[in-house]
């Protein structure tokens, strides 16, 4: 199958400005972004903002635009952002999900990606499960591909709405100190966070047993911290991940209970804190395991604001890869 | 080409005797019959070599022919025709075909499959364990009476002491073990090496544990029973030291190792690109140097291809799902020769060593040698011919190669096998 340039894609003309889309033909991961480009996704999250605080939610800027959500693992959270990002800016959307999918069919991801070609469809959200099979889907179609998390490889929009979230509540991502907790071996999103927060000049440190640390998390740019005690001391906030609860099964932690005892975010252990620290949770959180209730519905807690925020940013990636210039984002979502 | 001819005008270079001359060759009914000077005069048949290498055809003791069973992607007929096309005039196939060739049947099947084939000599491996299931041994004396020339089990035999019993077993008939010396369990749903490009992509990784726990286990057995223990395609530094270890210790262990272990590090799945994913798999660049190391000193024994043929479409798919595997046959003089030899890692007698008698002698195979009364089994090698990998040329069915678009300096322009010629560049 013919595979598409990536040199010929960053090439794509803004209707805008005729100048060259500021992300590319795809996102799929944070690590081949730039700083600068990072911040204009922020940037441009933040007069979308807006557009879902009100009463008509929706503005006509990618009207005409075919895109298909395509989600070979199951997700809620991340499947409904989407949706709504694209539905308030005017897409037409379609759902594949696994149960119909012809995958359970054994189709190929190339036969997918070949399907989807012959279908003129515009852009594909794409959730798999193998790492690499954003990029791999991207090379292989002309339409924009975003990655909606590809095995343990990346998470790009939830990293984002992470990022604009600390920086909403901070003013600022550079200089702060971000730990990520938890199951960082089988997270994407661990791994996008790192990327992110590192190019945006953070500190980043994450934290879990060792068996839940990959191999030379250190040269990805992230301190390690053995225990929590010590990470409450350090960090300025805490992106507490899920730990599934296969994990158990598969011997990398002992037991929950364990679990909780020694890696729980507790207000016991927050209490040691020399000044509060804000909580993240990509979510769904495993109340009573990686996260205590009373941390995660406490006042330092912004899991809220994260699912918010991820529309913004998922209507940001859309409104850019479509081709939109970042200075036309505040007119364009005042449907202008 | 007749019964009776000259090679005439190349550089000889036979390792097992030690000649490196500008010398001619005489070949008489299959057989070499002498090496000297040749007769003045044109009277007598020759075929001309001048400017070039006159090797003994090399020897894989590692391929994957994929017949019975999975025709489509290599078949012994195209698979010998391919490895006479890389300089090989006998390659050693390995068992894990469907059905697996655990019995005297599938073996003759393989043999008389090779002997109809147009290019290397065929001997097949039989499998360790009945199925391949790592319960029961094979009936070792059938199979091997029935010509096969080893026993492989093609992945990790999990039971130490089901190990222990084919090291013991084989001994009553002079067949080495060939072992995928992993530990299974450490192993498991690896996808890539374990360490920092793992991390960055994603994937699963096999820490370098697996195979040092795997080999130092099959040591200790080899040790320990006397048997003869080949390790597969050695990819580690450590597994390096074990083996230097055992044989200074007097272990009946040998070892090969695989183009591309040799030259390619993990670094080179950056992009996700199937075409690396190999089992073992490509280790951090130390490793392959250490490997350099040990084949320049003779701890690794011998080059095996793992030629492993896949279909094009099982390839393109997403990285989890690709199998492992790539095809080398065709290309595996010409890399080593480009980046070993003229990267002066190795000598180029020492290659051709570690292509043609070390292989040869670690599984008994006839060939290795251009010494009067040996099979004239021959490679003829241009060191000077620069060419461009095309996998769009192979003789293979496959295409699956890590060295498409390699610039090569060095290529086989010819080979024979019991003095007839089964591949020749000009045709």
């Amino acid at each position: 199958m013919r595979r598409v340039s990536r040199g010929a894609s960053n090439e794509r003309k803004s209707p805008v400005t005729d100048s060259p889309a500021p992300l590319g033909k795809d996102l799929t991961g944070l690590r081949s972004l730039k700083a600068s480009q990072i911040a204009q996704i922020l940037d441009t999250a933040t007069p979308f903002k807006e557009v879902s605080a009100r009463r008509i939610k929706k503005v006509p800027v990618l009207r005409g635009t075919t895109i298909v959500n395509l989600f070979f693992e199951p997700s809620t959270r991340t499947r409904l952002s989407f949706d709504f990002a694209e539905k308030r800016l005017s897409a037409d959307t379609v759902h594949v999900a696994p149960s119909d999918s012809s995958v359970t069919k054994g189709e190929t991801l190339v036969d997918t990606a070949r399907n989807l070609e012959a279908m003129q469809i515009d852009m594909v959200v794409l959730r798999h499960w193998s790492a690499g099979a954003a990029a791999f889907l991207a090379e292989r179609i002309p339409s924009n591909v975003i990655n909606a998390g590809d095995g343990a490889h990346e998470h790009p929009t939830q990293a984002l709405l992470d990022l604009l979230t600390l920086r909403d509540h901070f003013g600022a991502v550079e200089g702060l100190k971000v730990c990520i907790l938890g199951d960082i071996l089988h997270s994407r999103v661990a791994r996008s966070n790192i990327y992110g927060l590192t190019k945006m000049g953070a500190e980043v440190a994450v934290c879990g047993p060792r068996t839940l640390l990959p191999a030379g998390i250190e040269d990805l740019g992230a301190r390690v911290f053995q225990r929590v005690e010590e990470v409450v001391e350090w960090a300025d906030a805490l992106n507490v991940l899920r730990l599934q609860l296969e994990r158990m099964r598969g011997g990398f932690v002992p037991s929950l209970r364990e679990y909780n005892r020694v890696f729980g975010v507790t207000r016991e252990r927050l209490a040691h804190a020399t000044k509060p620290l804000l909580i993240l949770h990509p979510g769904p959180m495993n109340r009573g395991v990686e996260i205590d209730s009373d941390v995660a519905d406490g006042p330092h807690s912004v899991i809220l604001r994260q699912v918010t925020n991820g529309i913004a940013v998922r209507m940001a990636v859309l409104y850019l890869l479509a081709g939109g210039a970042p200075s036309a984002a505040e007119s364009e979502a005042a449907g202008a | 080409m007749s019964a009776r001819f000259w090679i005439r005008g190349g550089r000889v270079v036979d390792p097992a005797s030690g000649v490196d001359a500008h010398v001619d060759l005489l070949v008489e009914n299959g057989r070499i019959a002498a090496v000297g000077e040749g007769p003045a005069g044109k009277e007598e048949r020759a075929l001309d070599a001048s400017g070039l290498i006159v090797a003994p055809g090399f020897v894989d003791p590692h391929v994957h022919l994929c017949e019975p069973g999975g025709e489509h992607r290599e078949t012994i007929a195209s698979g010998a025709r391919a490895a006479a096309a890389g300089g090989y005039t006998a390659v050693c196939a390995m068992p894990g075909t469907d059905p697996v060739v655990d019995d005297p049947a599938a073996v003759g099947f393989a043999v008389a499959a090779g002997r109809r084939a147009v290019g290397a000599r065929v001997f097949p491996a039989a499998a360790l364990s009945v199925g391949r299931r790592g319960e029961q041994l094979t009936e070792f004396g059938e199979v091997v009476a029935a010509g096969a020339v080893a026993l492989a089990e093609g992945r990790a035999v999990r039971s130490t002491l089901l190990m222990r019993r084919a090291l013991e077993y084989a001994q009553s008939f002079g067949v080495p073990v060939l072992g995928h010396c992993e530990d299974p369990w450490l192993a498991e749903g690896g996808v890539m090496h374990e360490g920092v490009v793992s991390t960055r992509l994603g994937l699963r990784g096999k820490p370098a544990a697996a195979e040092e726990a795997g080999v130092a286990r099959d040591v200790a057995l080899a040790r320990a029973t006397g048997g003869r223990l080949h390790v597969q395609r050695a990819s580690t530094a450590v597994a390096c030291g074990l083996l230097r270890r055992a044989k200074d210790g007097g272990v009946r262990v040998t070892a090969e190792a695989t183009p591309h272990h040799l030259l390619l590090d993990h670094e080179a799945l950056e992009g996700y690109g199937t075409e690396y994913k190999v089992d073992p798999p490509l280790r951090p660049a130390a490793d392959a140097e250490a490997l350099r190391q040990g084949l320049a000193q003779g701890v690794i024994d011998c080059i095996a291809t793992d030629h492993s043929p896949r279909h094009y479409d099982e390839k393109e798919q997403a990285f989890d799902d690709a199998p492992f595997g790539v095809v080398g046959l065709e290309t595996a003089f010409a890399v080593l020769h480009t980046e070993l030899v003229l990267g002066g890692a190795l000598d180029l007698p020492t290659l051709i060593e570690r292509m043609s008698p070390g292989p040869a002698k670690v599984l008994e195979l006839p060939g290795g040698a251009l010494s009067p009364g040996r099979p004239a089994d021959i490679a003829l090698l241009d060191p000077a011919r620069r060419w461009t990998v095309d996998p769009g040329a192979f003789l293979s069915k496959s295409r699956n190669t890590p060295f498409a678009g390699f610039d090569a300096v060095g290529r086989v322009v010819r080979t024979l096998v019991a003095g007839n010629t089964v591949w020749s560049l000009e045709d």
